[in-house]
């Protein structure tokens, strides 16, 4: 059962670590930002062209059971998303806030970076509360397109067992 | 059980009436008062006479315990039990609590075991809920320890009967339910064996989430195909389902507990609206296209006049069929301002790999970040909210009136009628007479 999340130490030297963790970071910064600013829009620019993108359950991942809360393959399907979700679904505003972590890097490649980058994400609603709407960590493999860091895939994986009416924005 | 939104979670007195005060209004067809979701005293009747009545409760897929010792938590109602296969095959259903004092004893999510042993005391049981050991039964040398009457079999968990229909496991507690399939009624069990139709099915995963409404709003919602094409832009402009296209909203006719709300997808990919309905839909949009349109690609893979069916079974099933996504959905009451739904997807056992990434692809309509999914929880969530501290205390259900059970049109509360009518009895809820 603990095979599947177990810890994995990491194949990167330290020095070069702190150099990708250093870009991964200014890639997260802009990530959320344009999350936290409800701009969904935007999401899909920080995908590659044939990236996947889930969110899904720690109970999920452990039992290795494929569904997400949200699913895609391809950047067509997340651009999809982010247009239904800015133009065609109904759900009360909110404000929501991203706070991460400490990313760890896990490997490095020619043409690859996985890392791993635990968040939380807060949500206010109208009239609301701030409360902790999801928690859990960012599985991530990264390309590198010229200068600029793309998800390649990322699995959200939420330690959440029971999820506060929904989640309307991407993670 | 978690509460999300505590914070606002007071109700005035008023509408959390006791149950002498709780009569229904004269006109009982075309009206719901609201402390039939907001009154505490309510809330309990349900729990003591449809969840722990004559009703059979949804409470796993067999899929999810094949072998023998394997088992899940679950709830039949807001009561915590356990699923388990034992070594015969058979399954059993019992209270999550220990016979001694209490204690919750399982507290995986799921697992496979021998036994059950309570942690505190240690008390253990067999995989069907019987006690089997308790320690120093007899004392230390023969000081203290359980009185020499002390039956084990008079001291088990308690046990509920157990029904399964092709892969779905159903309990109850009451000796009285009739056996299954009556219970269901012929039409719903033929829609039921649509997607159980005994193959094998394979679990796909699991979503959960709180919503703060009352359970009998998800029945309400799917009884409810008015707000279909009006809430749900994204059906409509995607040709799912559109007004005047075949359908049906139905329920049984019996007692008119459960339902189902199917419909007939057309051949093409978007909708074609009439000018008119369109002016009537605030939320269609001409505009939205899809650029992966694989995402509505439909597999027919039943003989079934539907290509979507969402089927209320009474009192805690959804079994959901939106083209090829499939789940099971558990309402879990949770007080009269909340409750917990588990969502379980799944495709069968022979699907190709293709297959279940086209199943997986197409749920993203479903779940709490569904392009449906989510739009029906937020809706719940206003109405909630609505009906909890306002001054004005009823709800209208005119549409279609005079009418009650199945609908062939869209514009019609006549299920969420028959609904009422049959819980009104088994509640034995008084309707105020007509003045004069
Ligand atoms: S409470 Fe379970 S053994 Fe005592
Ligand atoms: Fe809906």
């Amino acid at each position: 059962m603990k095979e599947r999340l177990a810890y994995a130490r990491t194949a990167v030297a330290p020095h070069r670590a702190a150099e990708l963790r250093a870009e991964i970071d200014a890639f997260h910064a802009e990530y959320c930002a344009a999350l936290d600013a409800n701009d969904v829009e935007r999401w899909p620019d920080f995908f590659s062209k044939e990236a996947t993108y889930r969110i899904t359950s720690r109970q999920n991942a452990l039992l290795d059971m494929p569904v997400g809360l949200v699913y895609c393959e391809g950047l067509d399907m997340i651009t999809d998303r982010a247009l239904a979700v800015a133009h065609s679904q109904m759900f009360a505003p909110r404000h929501m806030l991203h706070v991460l972590g400490i990313t760890r890097v896990l490997q490095e490649t020619d043409r690859t970076i996985s890392a791993q980058t635990p968040f939380i994400l807060m949500q206010t609603l109208v009239e609301g509360p701030t409360t902790v709407h999801l928690a859990g960590i960012y599985h991530d493999h990264f390309v590198r397109e010229g200068e600029r860091l793309l998800i390649a895939s990322r699995e959200v994986v939420h330690d959440t067992e029971i999820l506060d009416t929904a989640l309307a924005y991407p993670v | 059980m978690y509460q999300s939104q505590a914070v606002i979670g007071i109700t005035n007195a008023r509408k959390n009436p006791p149950l002498a005060q709780c009569v229904w209004p004269a006109d009982a067809l075309n009206n719901i008062p609201d402390w039939v979701y907001t009154s505490q005293a309510i809330y309990d009747q349900e729990i003591e006479r449809i969840f722990r009545g004559e009703t059979w409760n949804f409470v796993a897929l067999e899929a999810e315990i094949p072998n023998p010792g394997d088992y899940k938590r679950g709830y039949v109602g807001a009561t915590a039990v356990v699923i388990v296969r034992a070594e015969d095959h058979t399954i059993s259903v019992f209270e999550n609590r220990c016979a001694h004092r209490g204690a919750e004893f399982c507290r995986a999510s799921h697992g496979n075991t021998k036994e059950f042993v309570c942690p505190y005391h240690q008390w253990s049981y067999d995989l069907k809920g019987n006690l089997q050991g308790v320690p120093f039964k007899r004392g230390i040398n023969k000081v203290g320890g359980m009185p020499p009457d002390f039956r084990n079999a008079e001291h088990g968990t308690r046990q509920l009967r157990v029904a399964t229909r092709n892969g779905v496991v159903f309990a109850t507690y009451s000796d009285k339910t009739p056996p299954l399939e009556a219970y269901m009624t012929k039409e719903i069990v033929e829609e039921f064996d649509v997607p159980f139709s005994g193959k094998k099915l394979k679990i796909l995963g699991y979503c959960r989430n709180e919503l703060p409404c009352n359970w009998k709003m998800y029945h309400e919602n799917l009884k409810d195909p008015y707000h279909a094409t009006l809430l749900h832009s994204f059906l409509v402009v995607f040709g799912l389902l559109v007004p005047g296209i075949k359908s049906i909203v139905f329920a049984d006719k019996e007692h008119g507990r459960h339902g189902y709300m199917a419909s007939a997808k057309p051949d093409e990919i978007y909708a074609t609206v009439a000018a008119d309905d369109k002016a009537e839909m605030r939320s269609f949009s001409d505009s939205l296209r899809l650029r992966d349109e694989r995402f509505l690609d439909y597999v027919r893979e039943f003989d079934s006049p539907w290509s979507a069916n969402m089927m209320t079974m009474w009192p805690n099933l959804i079994v959901q069929r939106q083209m090829n996504t499939m789940g099971v959905r558990q309402i879990i009451p949770n007080g009269p301002n909340s409750m917990v739904m588990q969502w379980t997807m799944f495709g069968y056992e022979d699907d190709t790999p293709e297959m279940t990434r086209h199943r997986l692809r197409q749920g993203n309509l479903m779940g709490p970040s569904g392009f449906l999914g989510l739009e029906d929880n937020e809706a719940l969530k206003f109405v909630q909210e609505g009906i909890r501290n306002s001054s004005t205390d009823n709800n209208v259900v005119k549409l279609d009136a005079g009418h009650q059970g199945t609908a062939r049109n869209l514009i019609s509360e006549s299920c969420i009628r028959s609904l009422y009518q049959y819980y009104r009895e088994v509640m034995d809820i008084r309707v105020a007479e007509k003045a004069a």
